[in-house]
């Protein structure tokens, strides 16, 4: 199995991709439980990928998009961010603009 | 290994000379930070490419000896 190949159809398939440690329903880390909670309070229809549960998957990731930390975010193929600027792209509305342009919001 | 708020600074300072750096230890363990920086080279930089500049100078260790630190990045007027 090629990894870099599994990440590319992982965001392909899934329009909110969040690459994290832990699931949405059980978070291992706060930064990861911060963005999981930011995404749900949007409610936003997201696929949590359990990097914890696959080692290729935990390096490779973070090789993927030049981004050193867990968690990242991926809308439609593109990297958005790390924790940081999620909560910054979230508190000055930024993150609901963004998904609501792209019609992910669920209503 | 854990870094001390002045080897953070150091290594930021390294690539980045114009920054100016806050830096708070959260927990008092050396281990959970989080810093404000701001430089004049972050200008027209989008978010993600400031905080990859920022990552580039801690030169991997991010994620590694140093745990965790929370990023916000400024541009420098």
């Amino acid at each position: 199995m090629n990894t870099e190949n599994d990440i590319k159809k992982l965001i392909q398939d899934n329009e909110v991709c969040l690459f994290m440690k832990g699931t949405p329903e059980s978070p291992q880390c706060g930064f990861s439980m911060t963005v999981s909670n930011i995404l749900k309070h949007l409610n936003v229809n997201f696929k949590g990928i359990n990097v914890l549960e696959n080692q290729n998957l935990r390096q490779g990731i973070k090789d993927f998009s030049e981004w050193p930390t867990i968690p990242q975010l991926y809308v439609k193929n593109e990297f958005i961010g790390g924790c940081d600027i999620i909560k910054e792209l979230f508190e000055n509305g930024e993150l609901k603009t963004k998904l609501t342009e792209k019609g992910l919001i669920a209503k | 290994m854990a870094l001390t708020e002045n080897e953070i600074k150091e290594l930021i300072i390294g690539s980045i000379p114009d920054a100016s750096i806050e830096i708070k230890d959260l927990m008092g363990d050396n281990n959970h930070y989080s810093a404000i920086i701001k430089s004049k080279v972050f200008n027209n930089l989008s978010k993600i490419e400031q905080h990859k500049l920022v990552y580039k100078s801690l030169k991997g260790k991010m994620g590694n000896e140093l745990h965790a630190l929370t990023i916000t990045t400024e541009v420098k007027k």
